[in-house]
């Protein structure tokens, strides 16, 4: 582990850790048969059957006063359960969190705004939940009411508001109620363009002013950007902890682990003379795998067979990414034709430097023939194969284009 | 743990919140604040009309020499009825507090018990208001109750306690067991007919009813409210001091209720947020 988990015993209570977490554990139960009604309760003798799910086991590190904190891992890591348990919205079951200073949660915008009353009243009420006084909301409501720009929209009831002027007012509220730790669980993303970029603005203002910022978030690219460090959960243990970049790196690299090859699926059509019956990737040394790396060589091979020959045919394949994006689609037909193919064999397609960003895709391939007006076989999600981290590190969206910078 | 610091910073969270309450209470309705007096004033009408009018209730029994006839006993059940639909309402709000709000209780942290008192408290205000209005009344008819005053508004506050204390057990249990909040609305049916609030209590101790060994009359007063609702019928109506016994009983069980309501709304709270 790095030293930030070794310097928990040294610093302890110190004034430079906003937030010490140590030896935290959380169970949930699972009920298999809920206990809500007294019937039940009667029946089963008081207790309700669960199992016991262990969100959080015995994470302890600590988050240093100033900049911004990462918390990444996959559904289910216990990154949200940890966030709510410094919020105090959740209770461990073991251990203790401490927080130097006032802390406060952005988990929901607008949480505990009351539909009938006007922006000014929920600002109010809202300021008082997050735990603002009266003096202290007035004499930031103008800032409030600007950051938020609601202007005269302040004196309608927020039911009338549009879901945009809802968040924003949410948010405003509770960016200014001026915390020294400030929780954040994947809300970032509100509001239009220009609101972003003040809420950009605000984060490094807090920044600059010494403040520290916990961020939960699945997208790794505003960990990267935003965050001075960054803690990596798995199964409710700290796995790892350090330099975005580099934990992230890592990341990638684990959780797309060992897939089994996926058979089916996908839909499938055609005339069925002849078929691709596999779709194999191959690695920069020509081994198959499932697991390609960006920048690195990579070789499609789709083996096929025919129950007569086929003239002139034409070997298609496109890729999706899993979330159904199309990233690309390429045949062969002005490469190469050769004039027949008969019985077993391969086609191999080869990329020098494959240029997919990181992330899970589907290979559709097709086996026509010249013309395209005759489909021999059609197979969508015919292989999926994973993408890791490699060179360029730090990329987003779905290709990584080649070129080369250079300065003026 | 609540600390009590974080009680000192969310004495404004409670008002808020009352205000909340209130303010959301009557918003968009015509007559607003005027319903928190019209339901007692049709209820204590559409009781007169019955038990005064078609049962003659003999309302001597309840002791107002000044006072006879079918005048007074609409007077004499506002004095209980509106206590008790203070408790009502409050008991059915606080149910409602923890489960409606669940919302803010999974995403905000503060101390989950202003949600109860916020809730009672806006009850607490409608009360008071209805207590000032009914006042007035008396003193229009002759009853001359202001010297009771301070005493009146002690009760009320123990009162308040009283409720408070049921509402957080009611309302954590209600988290666990949503059966909470229909047992309670036959309860609460129950425990109005259990309450000398549309008769006199002096009726009860004319007979010798009893289930087995135990008198009912020493049922009826071991209901904290029977002595709750004597003591406003005999400040407001009979204008005597209150019986002492009667008001030790309440105050009493007021500070017990509310201790074990607050014991268990501590003991269950913990996992209150997952369990919502």
């Amino acid at each position: 582990m790095t030293a930030v988990l070794g310097a928990v015993a040294v610093h302890r209570g110190d004034a430079d850790i906003a937030v010490h977490v140590e030896n935290v554990s959380k169970k949930f139960r699972l009920y298999k048969e809920r206990n809500q009604s007294l019937k039940a309760a009667m029946m089963r003798g008081g207790r309700a059957k669960y199992d016991e799910f262990w969100a959080l086991k015995d994470v302890s590190f600590d988050i240093p006063t100033g900049g911004t904190f990462g918390l990444i891992g996959q559904n289910g890591s216990g990154k949200s359960t940890l966030l709510k348990c410094m919020a105090k919205i959740l209770r461990p079951d073991t251990g203790t969190i401490s927080v130097n200073g006032k802390i406060s949660a952005l988990l929901e915008l607008g949480a505990g705004f009351h539909q009938e009353l006007s922006g000014r009243e929920n600002v109010y009420l809202n300021g008082s939940i997050l735990g603002l006084s009266r003096k202290q909301i007035d004499a930031k409501f103008d800032e409030i009411v600007d950051f938020a720009g609601l202007g005269e929209f302040i004196d309608t009831p927020v039911k009338n508001y549009s879901s945009g002027m809802y968040v924003r007012l949410g948010f405003s509220v509770a960016i200014n109620v001026d915390p020294d730790v400030l929780l954040v669980d994947e809300v970032l993303a509100v509001g239009d363009e220009s609101f972003q970029r003040k809420c950009d603005e605000k984060f490094s203002d807090m920044r600059e002013a010494g403040k520290t910022i916990v961020v939960v978030s699945h997208s790794l690219a505003t960990v990267r950007t935003m965050c001075d460090q960054a803690a990596w959960l798995e199964h409710g243990v700290v796995k790892d902890i350090g330099n975005p970049g580099m934990l992230i790196e890592k990341y990638v690299e684990d959780t797309h682990t060992e897939r089994v090859s996926t058979e089916g699926g996908g839909s499938r059509w055609g005339a069925g003379n002849a078929r691709v019956e596999q779709v194999e990737a191959l690695d920069a040394d020509g081994r198959p795998t499932l697991r390609l790396h960006l920048g690195a060589p990579a070789t499609f091979r789709f083996h096929y067979v025919t129950d007569e020959p086929i003239r002139k045919p034409v070997l298609g394949f496109g890729l999706h990414r899993i979330d159904g994006a199309h990233a690309t689609g390429v045949n062969s037909r002005e490469t190469i034709v050769p004039d027949q193919i008969d019985g077993k064999g391969y086609v191999d397609f080869a990329i020098d430097k494959l240029p997919l960003v990181p992330g899970s895709y589907d290979v559709t391939v097709a086996l026509v023939d010249e013309s395209n007006l005759h489909t021999y076989d059609y197979r969508t999600k015919a292989l999926r194969f994973d993408v890791g981290a490699g060179r360029p590190r730090d990329v987003e969206g779905v290709f990584a284009i080649d070129g080369t910078w250079s300065f003026g | 743990m609540t600390t009590l610091a974080e009680y000192a910073g969310s004495r404004e969270l409670l008002g808020n919140l009352t205000q909340r309450e209130l303010r959301g209470k009557y918003k968009r309705s015509a007559l607003g604040w005027a319903w928190s007096l019209i339901n007692p004033l049709a209820l204590a009408a559409m009781f007169t009309f019955v038990f005064g009018v078609v049962f003659q209730s003999k309302l001597t029994a309840a002791g107002n020499s000044d006072l006879h006839g079918i005048a007074a006993f609409p007077l004499y059940l506002l004095c209980g009825l509106l206590p008790w639909n203070f408790v009502s309402n409050g008991i059915n709000g606080s149910i409602g507090a923890l489960v409606g709000n669940a919302n803010l209780v999974k995403k905000v942290y503060f101390p989950r018990e202003i949600l109860i008192g916020a809730n009672v408290l806006s009850w607490a205000v409608s009360l008071l208001i209805e207590m000032a209005v009914l006042g007035i009344a008396l003193l229009a008819v002759g009853n001359m109750w202001l010297k009771f005053l301070p005493l009146v508004l002690i009760t009320i506050v123990f009162l308040t306690l009283f409720v408070t204390g049921v509402g957080m057990l009611l309302a954590i249990l209600n988290v666990y067991f949503r059966d909470v909040q229909h047992f309670v609305g036959i309860f609460l049916q129950l425990w109005f007919y259990a309450t000398p609030i549309i008769y006199p209590i002096t009726l009860l101790s004319g007979h010798d009813w009893s289930l087995g060994p135990v008198h009912l009359l020493t049922l009826f007063k071991l209901n904290p409210m029977t002595d709750f609702v004597e003591v406003f019928h005999q400040m407001l109506f009979r204008l005597t001091w209150p019986d002492w016994t009667e008001f030790s009983y309440a105050i009493v069980s007021s500070v017990v209720v509310f201790a074990f309501g607050l014991f268990v709304f501590k003991k269950l709270e913990p996992r209150l947020a997952e369990e919502l």
